[in-house]
């Protein structure tokens, strides 16, 4: 699949001496949904803005959409929607002017038919004629998400897009995000609900203290990386482990109630046939069992701390 | 060009003299007006005439120019510093537009309030006193050169400002006592030798006295050398600005 954001080398020092970014490399492919996860401070808004034109790089080259950032900025920005993490809007202004000043801004002709479908879509229509200054915090996200879209760009960023957003109103801007991908646009959105990544990306890149550390196909990488923990309710209660069970680092949990054994995906063998046949053994049977996977926020804190 | 990049933020601007209408238009002519009641009638009624010309005419070239130099860089500066404030600058700097095409339209919008501002105090004054313009196309020069130069200043001093306190600062303590030091009420002819000569190293006098040539044909200095200043002036802004937006001066760091 080709890329429509190239990013190569890119370093950002701040003139405290701060590096923000640490030689990124980067490639977004056109039409997907990708998560960038990190901690506070990883250099995640660092590296949207200087796609985005807000930040200049110090050292590096970035292209959007085969067009150069810096010498073909134009074509480069006007192919960009960008939701920036903070609430920045004018509050007098209404939001049917707002968003259709951002329209004029990115040199698109007047057409209020698809500014009315944004406002549709993100359910302000009603609002349009508010000020902004009236609207609360999840609206206010909605009507920068439809400032960014008023001129039908192919890229949208989502920096922090559901942050302060109700559950609700969370799974609607899903709903939209999933909407516009089928539509063709390519949409980069960085988070701290790991579950929104697990939700909405197709692939992940996870960047700390301004390295990228890992670029991966969601569900490669939950495989890859994921453990899966088996857990056994048992029908009695045991008091204490037979040393027969020491090899599988089995924990007690529950007062003696339930067996947790945690297991790698990525190995030949599991160890869960020989110690399901040891348990039999030794005498200890159960009534129930479970496995659960381990999540994206599982994943993404080992890669962190490791890191 | 992005010409409608252009349209949105000159637009924008303007809509937001419209909305702040008393504080943008009727706020400086209550205090021209009372400029005229104070100095023209209660002062001028002392004073009988200044080179040829009654006192209250006299200083109405110079009431003008204080509200478009001081108006000029209120709306320039608070115009770009507010998006800064606010945060709303993000779209600007991420949109497919030039730096010069931002400065058109801030600057331009800025400009434009201040020329209306002066043509309507302009409009006031004919109701105090008797008015008549020698050369109505170089008046109207001077209004725009000025009005263009001053929110170029103003736009510098809003990317300048990281705070209200600086974004007052240049204003209240310099370009305030410039004005009223710059002959706005006197011609500077009326000085002391030894403060004539200080009062030639500020620029605001060539702008009054080339602004009020065109009233009525009376100037500190020549026209000529009004202009050039003016000029050179607009030329060190714009000078300053192309360098904030090369560098990202306070914008892009």
């Amino acid at each position: 699949m080709s890329s429509i954001i190239s990013v190569a080398n890119l370093s950002k020092t701040y003139g405290s001496g701060f590096k923000a970014l640490k030689n990124v490399n980067l490639e977004i492919r056109r039409g997907e949904i990708f998560a960038l996860l990190g901690p506070n401070g990883a250099g995640k808004t660092t590296l949207i803005s200087i796609i985005c034109g807000i930040a200049n790089p110090s050292e590096g080259r970035v292209l959007v959409g085969g067009e150069d950032i810096q010498s073909s900025y134009r074509k480069a920005r006007s192919l960009i929607g960008l939701v920036p993490q903070e609430l920045h809007t004018d509050a007098f202004e209404s939001v049917w002017a707002t968003v259709s000043f951002s329209r004029g801004l990115f040199g698109k002709p007047k057409n209020p038919a698809h500014i009315e479908k944004v406002l549709k879509d993100l359910s302000l229509w009603d609002k349009k004629d508010n000020k902004i200054i009236t609207l609360s915090g999840g609206m206010k996200r909605r009507v920068m998400i439809a400032k960014a879209l008023s001129h039908e760009p192919q890229i949208l960023f989502l920096d922090e897009p559901t942050a302060g957003v109700d559950v609700e109103l969370r799974k609607g801007m899903w709903e939209v995000v999933r909407t516009l991908q089928q539509s063709g646009v390519t949409i980069i959105l960085t988070t701290h609900y790991i579950e929104e990544a697990e939700e909405m990306a197709d692939r992940v890149g996870v960047i700390n203290k301004g390295e990228i550390v890992l670029v991966e196909d969601k569900t490669t990488l939950m495989q890859k990386l994921g453990k899966k923990r088996l857990t056994l309710h048992l029908q009695g209660k045991l008091a204490a482990l037979p040393d027969s069970l020491a090899q599988y680092e089995l924990d007690l949990c529950d007062s003696g109630a339930t067996l947790v054994y945690d297991y790698d995906t990525k190995g030949d063998r599991t160890g869960i046939t020989s110690l399901l046949s040891d348990l039999r053994t030794a005498g200890i049977r159960f009534n129930d069992l479970d496995t659960t996977q381990s999540s994206l926020e599982d994943i993404f804190v080992d890669l962190v701390r490791t890191s | 060009m992005n010409h409608r990049a252009i349209r949105a933020i000159y637009l924008f601007e303007m809509a937001r003299t419209w909305r702040t209408l008393l504080q943008s238009i009727v706020s400086p002519v209550v205090s021209t007006s009372l400029y005229f009641v104070v100095f023209g009638a209660a002062i001028g009624s002392r004073i009988s005439q200044v080179e040829g010309v009654s006192y209250g005419t006299f200083i109405v070239p110079g009431l003008i120019m204080l509200s478009v130099l001081t108006q000029s860089i209120a709306n320039a500066s608070f115009g770009i510093y507010f998006p800064k404030f606010t945060g709303t600058i993000y779209e600007i700097l991420s949109a497919p537009i030039s730096y010069f095409e931002i400065v058109l339209g801030y600057v331009g919008a800025a400009a434009t309030k201040s020329i209306i501002l002066g043509l309507i105090i302009l409009a006031t004054a004919g109701l105090f006193v008797p008015l008549h313009i020698h050369h109505p196309v170089w008046m109207l020069a001077f209004l725009v050169l000025t009005a263009v130069t001053f929110s170029l200043f103003g736009f510098i001093i809003g990317i300048w400002a990281d705070g209200f306190e600086k974004l007052q600062m240049i204003p209240m303590l310099v370009v305030t006592p410039l004005t009223f030091l710059g002959g706005s009420f006197y011609s500077i002819d009326m000085l002391p030798p030894t403060w004539r000569t200080v009062a030639l190293l500020n620029p605001v006098v060539y702008l009054i006295s080339g602004f009020r040539w065109s009233f009525y044909e009376i100037a500190d200095v020549s026209v000529a050398v009004s202009i050039g200043m003016t000029t050179a002036f607009l030329v060190i802004c714009l000078a300053a600005i192309w360098w904030i937006f090369r560098t990202g001066y306070r914008l892009k760091n």
